[in-house]
């Protein structure tokens, strides 16, 4: 039999009152995979994603993790769900009132129930794994942009998440800080985690990504390699948002 | 027609009324700390139901809010005092004061709190939750640690207005400062227990009003 998949979205709908954001969203991503959404805002991606760990409440269809159906589990569960997977926002959100350590510290005693001196090893270590390990003690408003997000980041892998969920990871980053949160992602990749990522970092996706997922209007228009995406996109309006993306790109 | 120093700055006065003034201020000191106390709590509690996406939650209680904010302390005060117990309920008058001024101030602490709430961006409770955090761990660890921070500066201030406020209760004889200082002017026929009394409230207050423009001055840089 073959392994299931880590997570594996089935006939996903999400309506936010009458509008519909998501129609019948089918989408598989392997153990290990690094699977790249891509497409134009209002597509759906961030929204499909934030159902992986119900920040959104799906409207219907099924989300499994591991195996397991997310969807319908009660409230209670929910936190204990939560941890297998790791989110990382656009807006980082660490926690301004906390230092680098202790951000990575509060969900391994709170939510984990580690003990204060596991927890702070194991916080180290991820630091270490992002290359902050010194800068543990700076508040996260001591640090660029890049360095919030790979404690972010780090903040996430300390809860040992079968798969790390990534909001537009880079997007709100200087363009000289993005390769220092790619190069972690590469990583991960390389570790084996399993990964799904909404982003615009096309070049990335092209040289890391297993898989693209090209998302359009609320489903997945087509999806396929890096080299059938980019190369040989088979529908127009894939065709039209990368050579819309390319465009802007060359420009920049 | 006596000068004007011996009528409002009688140091001889001020001595005999000093034991006076002293019981009024531990009135004064305890009446605060219970008000304080409390409102700070149940102001946060009535913040955290207010801001509650639950509506049959959040509704009463930002009405209730609402009318005690919009009721005068003093007819609050002399309701409590003089009308609850026409519905048979024995109150002694410290606790009659307490809690009245406790239902104004939780409210004012309220709005306080709810605007700091409010002022922690989505994103905070949002991380929380996608690590796992239970809604109280959410509340308690990373949203309300913020939300204090960010109205510090006006938490105080309003502890300052309930220090100011206890004076009403000098209205239905508590005997608290005011009350006492008031006592010794009528038996001495001399203002300066009076003065007396606003010095020790200034003495009170001043460091609070310092620390206040301080820290408003911080944050505003």
């Amino acid at each position: 039999m073959a392994q299931t998949p880590m997570l594996e979205i089935t006939a996903l709908e999400k309506r936010f009152g009458t509008v519909e954001v998501l129609r019948s969203i089918d989408l598989k991503v392997g153990r290990g995979e690094l699977v790249f959404v891509i497409g134009p805002s209002g597509s759906g991606k961030s929204t499909m994603l934030r159902c992986c760990n119900r920040l959104e409440e799906p409207t219907s269809g099924s989300i499994f993790i591991d195996g397991r159906n997310i969807v319908n589990c009660p409230a209670a569960e929910l936190n204990r769900l939560r941890l297998q997977t790791g989110m990382v926002f656009q807006g980082f959100h660490l926690y301004p009132h906390m230092s680098v350590v202790r951000n990575v510290m509060l969900a391994q005693i709170k939510a984990l129930k580690r003990d204060k001196v596991t927890a702070r090893t194991r916080a180290m270590d991820m630091l270490d794994r992002v290359g902050l390990a010194h800068k543990a003690d700076a508040m996260p408003s001591e640090l660029s942009g890049g360095q919030q997000q790979r404690v972010a980041i780090a903040r996430a892998l300390a809860l040992n998440p079968k798969v790390m969920l990534f909001d537009e990871p880079t997007s709100a980053l200087d363009p000289e800080l993005v390769g220092s949160v790619l190069k972690v992602m590469k990583d991960l990749r390389a570790e084996g985690m399993t990964m799904l990522v909404v982003s615009h970092e096309m070049a990335f996706a092209r040289e890391a990504a297993d898989r693209v997922v090209f998302m359009d209007g609320g489903v997945v228009v087509e999806q396929g390699p890096p080299e059938a995406i980019f190369g040989n996109p088979q529908h127009d309006r894939t065709r039209a948002f990368l050579s819309r993306v390319s465009h802007h790109a060359g420009a920049e | 027609m006596p000068g004007i120093m011996e009528m409002f700055f009688n140091l001889d006065i001020m001595a005999q009324a000093w034991p006076l003034l002293l019981q009024g201020l531990w009135m004064t000191l305890r009446l605060c700390s219970v008000v304080i106390g409390l409102g700070l709590v149940g102001g946060l509690l009535l913040a955290l139901a207010a801001t509650s996406p639950r509506r049959w939650l959040s509704w009463p209680v930002m009405a209730l809010i609402d009318l005690m904010r919009a009721l005068p302390p003093l007819v609050l005060l002399i309701f409590v005092y003089s009308g609850i117990p026409f519905a048979g309920v024995e109150m002694s008058p410290f606790v009659a004061v307490a809690v009245a001024f406790l239902l104004n101030n939780s409210a004012y602490y309220a709005e306080v709190y709810r605007a700091g709430l409010q002022s922690v961006p989505a994103g905070q409770s949002e991380a929380a939750r996608a690590t796992g955090l239970s809604k109280a761990q959410m509340l308690g660890h990373v949203v309300i640690p913020q939300a204090v921070r960010n109205v510090l500066p006006d938490l105080l201030s309003n502890t300052i207005e309930v220090v100011k406020l206890t004076s009403l209760a000098s209205v239905v004889s508590l005997s608290e400062l005011l009350y006492q200082a008031n006592m010794a002017r009528s038996v001495t026929y001399n203002s300066s227990p009076l003065v007396l009394a606003a010095a020790i409230y200034l003495v009170l207050l001043w460091p609070m009003v310092r620390l206040v423009s301080r820290y408003q001055r911080k944050l505003a840089l």
